[in-house]
């Protein structure tokens, strides 16, 4: 049913496909031990069907980890055994683990793999799962010692050895920034956040959500400046950042710098083995990318333009990856709409859809300050398409179903923001409502 | 006579449940039986209280007008009760002051304009809703004592057409019927009367005794299709104001068809040719009768054909005969058929007018209407000045008797503004709204020097142009008698005592009358003393035995010796109750015998006249008023209980579907009435059983309770020429939707009531009073701006929102303020038909204080209703608070009946007031699945 109707809803969907499906390769190579990697690596493993022999590179010498749960380590809110992403109980014949091994290069030519030590390796498919690095301002002293991003476990180490008591500049108002910025605040920091936009994680709240916040983050001690363009970091003798200067000309005290404005997708080495990549690897709806032997995905990859951030869609690709490499039939990947679900600072955020009110669209706000409860949802021809939840998200999900169904929701418009029983009750009546008139 | 006629004439001895016998049972909760005070069927009923306080009210089993059975009104008395909105403290020129400043400024304004302007230049106006003993105080100092002939009643709006045609056929003001007549009678014909809803027990009887007699028929003639029309067997949708040409042409149909009662004719009546002459002036053809009238043929031969070859048929009739130009002889063209076929006198067969008020008839029993003087005399009647003078002399120091009849109601008021009349009293009634071109009433109100207000309503509009305001006893305090539409005078118990200084009426003016010198004539100590001189009176040189000179039919003087404790135990009894009937009376001349001169009944000519407010090219689309089922009157009692509000909530229009699209209206929108008088503004009922060119309006709402809802203000001052009737049925108004730049819905804690007043630049305003908290119901002007809600609450409200929700497409938003997560206010700015039925959110109003109130119920209470809750849509049985989707929903589910609704869902179960409507439901529904 599901695969009927993605069908219709995109006919050319399945037209990249192709029609037979090649059987599974003999040795399977994924390069990355990240998040994508690992989670492409456990939906093998439960298959039958998988591949014989597996070979996992990871150029981070840990095991894979959450990266997720990064900011509530530096929070000091759980212990670092509760990052690791363990493969309970799946078998691991065949599979290989190379970490703390970085690809050098690609020879698709001999499908093999040369790695910076060790022998190289041999494919019969490729999975690139290469991930992002945090993108750096081009400003004078991005490279001082003590400025850094707030990526991997590396990064996290740093930070979570800051001293008590020392001044932090984190660059970024969205989510990772503000986690930073949180947990650097619960270790004993004074954190200062700039944020270039007029408002905090501008792309998920609007304008009422962000205020709120900010509000909310200001109370706890965050010290927050929108509009503000970072135009330097300037250093001691040592190399190690010592102030930031903004474009305004104000100069902020700074022991550390984090770098949160934005991930850029890593593919220096797909570029350098000649895949087609813009500003990611582009890949096609099989996750496969120019080359029929090499797939990509995760926050590397680039389909139809889009570039990747947040985990639902990655998952997504996960499953579609693995079955082909499986050789099982699939619906291939397809964007569709997809709902931020997030939890700053122990405040629920649940957002999707534009967060800005394009023309000929409507907006229902429902507003409760004293019990810091906010939604509004985005409404076009009655249809729900976007929204954002502030407080008590549990109705997200809900909204998210109504969106993706693309639900004519007038007849419940009145009581759509107060409760979802209310809502698919009316839909409901509705619904009988014009049977009864057709019959 | 049967067993059921003879319990109805016979007096109760079970004296178990009188306040005297109370001694020997001290201990609360105690049950004393009482009437209830609403419309004129006059039910009994059983109070329970504890000396402070009524708990609970139920039908008086042992009472021969309801036996036990009670409307939607009734049950709900004792949620109007309670000190909350009474009127508590005497006030002169706007200064509240004890009794004694009061009772100086009463005596001494009265003194000083009688002094400067003569005796008739002052006036009383007076209401049915007092009691017997209060209006015979009132009569007698104002027309035996202070002298002026200027006294009458709001009987005057109701019934007074009716009264003036009894007395003019049958030479009194007397109901030759009792409700047993309806019971046993072949044929009913309701004309005029939406008895469902204006006297739900009364047709609760009826209805019951139609299920037992499958040959009895109801006729019911009415432009309108009403609830009524659920039992009846043949309905006439008449033409407004066609009622003398359709029984005109009966009697002459009748004749043409050897119908008439020949014997009956020339033994006991006189005049039956000159009607019938007067009667053949029109066109006598059928055709041309259903013409004129408007309605169908067959189904009018129908009509003769049953009125014709019925012996016991009964007419009952009430405002929609009386309320007319030609109201009198309305009631005459229905009583000269009566008469016509000797259709009267017996049981089951009469023309009975059924009267509005409590005590409409008691008022008139002590001569309460300006025309009359007392006990049934009237000014003219030959040697009644005389008597009268003589009997109140008896301990009068200056009987000052007037010779002229004074000024009804209408005319009353014109003198008020000529200036003759400086100083008006009016006790129970709001003549402010209730009058004619209501508006200038007020005016006329506002100018005159001394206006006296005694009412127990502290909301009483026409407290507002008092100078001097005397908190009255209200129902459950007061007591006395009332006399209901069957001649039945039952007590009305004071259980209660009156709050603060609230006084009896007949306590107030007789310490005024004391004032002005009267003492000795008005040295009552307790209603049974005034009962008995009434008694007396009454029977007064009263040949009632013999016809003739001197005979009034009206006799209590078999009363004349109770008691104070036989007065107590009074049970309800029929007049007359004389020498000859000492257990009452249940029927009149049964005897053939009448009380004109010679004993004769007079059928006169009637010439069908039209309404006197015509529609013209300006005003094009004819008026009815009339009552709703579950409000009284001005709503001064029933807007204080909120299941009487969940009915019909708002003033309104019923409009024919047909009419409203041609104005661009539709359902549910506001709209505005322009009349001669003033404008009405009120919202659209789209209603099929409506005439195309006419509009319902019902005549409850005013300025109390909307900003502009006034029916007065769009009927023409018209009257009937002989009783001095206002023609309130037939109004001309035109019909235009009200432009409007917003709809709100603001409720507010009951406590805040007071402190909250959202209306000002509202083209349109309703209270709705509810349980817990009171709603409003407001539309903004066009011309101004859209309001920032948000800033208009916290400049107007007691706190600001805490919490908000907004369609921006819809402009609709809604808000309310929390405290401490107690609800104190709540918002909805958008059309009201989006709101949920609102008793959830009523009782949030009446949760304490609970700051944990979780985001998810927090947004509940914006919501308006509980989670998943059904809105169960507009109430249909007030009772059980049972909606309309309810019911269909039910009626969906398998219910056929309305017996299996009331098993389901309790509907329809106790009062009974709903069933018409439920049964409509069902008929809907069924025609729904058959197509």
């Amino acid at each position: 049913m599901s695969q009927k109707s993605s069908q219709d809803r995109f006919p050319n969907a399945s037209r990249n496909l192709p029609s037979d499906p090649c059987s599974a390769p003999t040795h399977l190579v994924i390069v990355g031990n990240g998040m994508a990697g690992h989670r492409l690596l456990s939906a093998l493993l439960k298959h039958p069907e998988r591949p014989e022999r597996i070979t996992v590179l990871g150029e981070e010498s840990s095991a894979a980890y959450n990266r997720i749960l990064l900011s509530s380590w530096l929070a000091d809110e759980i212990e670092r055994d509760a990052l690791d992403l363990p493969l309970e109980n799946i078998a691991t014949a065949g599979v290989t683990w190379r970490l703390g091994e970085r690809v050098v290069t690609i020879d698709r030519q001999r499908r093999r793999i040369h790695t910076d030590r060790g022998e190289p390796v041999d494919y019969d498919r490729l999975v690139l799962a290469t991930g992002s690095r945090p993108a750096l301002p081009d400003v004078p002293g991005i490279r001082l010692g003590n400025v850094g991003g707030f990526r991997d476990l590396v990064d996290t180490t740093w930070l979570t050895s800051r001293p008590a008591g020392s001044r932090a500049v984190v660059l970024g108002g969205g989510l990772l920034g503000l986690e930073a910025a949180e947990g650097l605040r619960k270790r004993g920091l004074a954190v200062t956040v700039l944020q270039r936009s007029e408002r905090l994680m501008n792309r998920q709240l609007d304008e009422t959500a962000a205020s709120w916040l900010r509000s909310e983050l200001e109370g706890r001690g965050l010290a927050i400046e929108t509009h503000a363009r970072l135009a330097a970091c300037e250093g001691d003798a040592d190399g190690n950042v010592t102030t930031v200067r903004l474009e305004d000309g104000r100069r902020l005290p700074a022991a550390c710098v984090v770098v949160a404005t934005g991930i850029t997708p890593h593919t220096a080495l797909a570029r350098q083995s000649g895949l087609n990549v813009a500003r990611g690897i582009v890949v096609d709806a099989t996750l496969t990318t120019s080359d029929p032997a090499i797939h990509a995905l995760g926050e590397c990859c680039e389909f139809e333009g889009r570039t990747y951030g947040l985990v639902d869609p990655i998952w997504r690709q996960v499953e579609v990856l693995a079955a082909r490499l499986c050789s099982q039939p699939t619906g291939g990947y397809r964007e569709s709409p997809c709902a931020t679900r997030l939890k700053v600072a122990n405040i629920s955020i649940y957002a999707f859809g534009p967060v800005e009110t394009p023309p000929g669209h409507e907006t229902l706000v429902y507003a409760d300050p004293e019990n810091g409860d906010y939604r509004r949802l985005l409404l076009h021809d009655n249809r729900l398409v976007g929204a954002v939840l502030y407080g008590d998200t549990t109705a997200g999900p809900g909204y998210f179903h109504h969106a993706r169904e693309e639900h004519d929701l007038s007849a419940c418009r009145e009581v759509l923001l107060f409760g979802a029983d209310d809502a698919t009750r009316l839909l409901a009546e509705s619904a009988t409502r014009k049977l009864e008139e057709a019959a | 006579m049967s067993d059921q006629q003879a319990k109805g004439c016979s007096i109760i001895e079970d004296t178990s449940t009188c306040p005297a016998s109370r001694d020997t049972t001290p201990c609360p909760p105690f049950k004393d039986t009482t009437t209830c005070p609403y419309c004129g069927v006059g039910c009994g009923v059983v109070v329970e209280h504890d000396g402070e306080r009524v708990s609970a009210v139920e039908g008086d089993r042992t009472h021969p007008a309801n036996f036990g059975r009670l409307c939607v009104k009734g049950s709900a008395l004792h949620e109007t009760l309670g000190e909350e909105g009474r009127l508590l403290r005497p006030r002169v020129d706007g200064k509240p002051v004890d009794w004694t400043t009061a009772l100086n400024a009463v005596v001494s304004r009265l003194a000083s304009t009688q002094r400067e302007h003569g005796r008739d230049a002052v006036a009383a106006y007076l209401s049915g809703q007092l009691l017997t003993e209060d209006y015979y105080v009132a009569n007698k100092l104002f027309k035996g004592f202070l002298g002026t002939p200027h006294v009458d009643t709001n009987s005057r709006l109701c019934m007074a057409s009716a009264v003036a045609a009894y007395k003019r056929a049958f030479g009194a003001d007397a109901v030759p019927c009792c409700y047993e007549d309806l019971e046993c009678a072949e044929l009913v014909v309701l004309a005029g009367s939406n008895l469902a809803w204006n006297h739900p027990v009364l047709y609760q009887r009826l209805k019951a005794a139609k299920a037992r007699n499958p040959l009895m028929r109801v006729v019911v003639i009415d432009p309108r299709v009403t609830d009524s029309c659920e039992i009846a067997d043949l309905y006439l949708g008449l033409a407004p104001g066609s009622d003398a040409r359709l029984f005109n042409g009966l009697l002459a149909w009748m004749e043409e068809k050897g119908r008439v009662d020949r014997r009956y004719l020339e033994r006991h009546t006189q005049g039956f040719e000159a009607a019938l002459n007067a009667a053949r002036e029109d066109d006598t053809r059928l055709a041309a009768i259903a013409r004129d009238c408007d309605v169908d043929p067959e189904r009018l031969e129908t009509f003769f054909y049953w009125f014709a070859t019925h012996l016991h048929v009964v007419t009952l009739y009430s405002q929609g005969i009386n309320q007319s130009s030609s109201g009198t002889d309305k009631c005459q063209a229905i009583i000269n058929c009566h008469l016509a076929g000797g259709k009267i006198g017996l049981p089951g067969a009469g023309p009975f007018s059924i009267t509005g008020q409590p005590n409409a008839m008691g008022g008139r029993e002590v001569g309460g209407l300006a025309n009359q003087l007392a006990a049934h005399m009237d000014y003219h009647t030959p040697g009644a000045i005389d008597r009268v003078t003589r009997f109140w002399q008896t301990a009068s120091l200056v009987p000052t008797l007037p010779n002229e009849p004074g000024h009804k109601a209408v005319e009353l008021f014109d003198a008020i503004e000529r200036g003759e009349i400086r100083a008006i009293w009016i006790m129970a009634t709001n003549p402010v709204v209730s009058m004619p071109d209501a508006n200038r009433i007020k005016r006329i109100l506002a100018a005159c020097p001394l206006v006296i207000v005694s009412d127990c309503m502290a909301n009483a509009e026409v407290l507002g142009v008092a100078d001097i305001v005397l908190p009255a006893s209200s129902w459950a305090e007061k007591d006395g008698t009332v006399t209901n539409s069957e001649r039945r005078i039952s007590r009305q118990r004071g259980l209660l005592p009156p709050p603060f200084d609230a006084r009896h009426d007949w306590w107030i003016m007789s310490q005024v009358a004391a004032g002005l010198g009267f003492g000795e004539a008005f040295a009552y100590t307790h209603p049974a003393d005034i009962f008995a001189e009434h008694a007396r009176l009454s029977g007064f040189e009263n040949a009632s035995d013999k016809p003739g000179e001197g005979a009034r039919l009206f006799d209590i003087s078999g009363l004349a010796a109770l008691d104070r404790a036989s007065y107590e135990a009074l049970a309800p009894i029929q007049w007359p109750v004389g020498r000859h009937a000492p257990g009452g009376t249940a029927r009149l001349f049964e005897d053939g015998h009448f009380a004109t001169p010679d004993g004769l009944a007079k059928l006169l000519p009637v010439r069908p006249r039209a309404p006197q407010q015509e529609v013209s090219a300006q005003r094009p689309l004819r008026l009815n008023t009339g009552r709703i089922r579950d409000q009284w009157h001005t709503m001064t009692r029933t807007g204080r209980a909120s299941r009487l509000m969940s009915h019909r909530q708002e003033p309104f229009v019923e409009m024919h579907p047909a009419d409203a699209e041609s104005h661009g209206i539709a359902d549910q929108q506001l709209v505005e009435l322009d009349g001669i008088g003033g404008r009405y503004r009120a919202r659209a009922r789209l209603a099929k059983g409506q005439r195309r060119g006419e509009l319902f309006a019902p005549m409850h709402w005013n300025d109390a309770f909307s900003g502009q809802a006034k029916i007065g203000g769009l009927i023409a001052p018209m009257t009937d020429p002989i009783s001095g009737q206002p023609e309130s049925k037939q109004g001309a108004v035109s019909l235009k939707p009200l432009e409007t730049a917003w709809e709100a819905t603001l409720i507010v804690a009951g406590d805040l009531a007071g402190t909250v007043d959202p209306r000002d630049d509202c083209a349109y305003w309703t209270r709705i009073p509810m349980a817990h908290s009171l709603r409003w119901q407001l539309a903004g002007e066009p011309a101004l701006e859209n309001r920032d809600w948000l800033a208009w609450a916290e400049s107007r409200l007691p706190l600001p929102a805490t919490q908000w929700s907004r369609d921006s497409a819809r402009e609709r938003l809604r808000a309310s303020g929390l405290e401490a997560g107690r609800l104190r206010w709540w918002l909805m700015v958008g059309p009201p038909a989006a709101l949920p039925a609102l008793h959830w959110l009523d009782a949030c109003f009446a949760r304490g204080p609970d700051a944990s109130l979780d985001p998810a119920t927090r947004r509940r209470i914006l919501a308006g209703c509980a989670s998943g809750a059904r809105d169960q849509g507009a109430i249909v049985c007030s009772c059980h608070q049972v909606g309309q989707r309810s019911i269909v929903e039910a009626i969906r589910a398998g219910d056929t009946s309305v017996e299996a609704l009331g098993a389901r869902l309790a509907c329809g179960t106790q009062c009974g007031s709903c069933l018409p409507e439920l049964k409509s439901l069902l008929e809907e529904e069924s025609a729904h699945v058959s197509v």
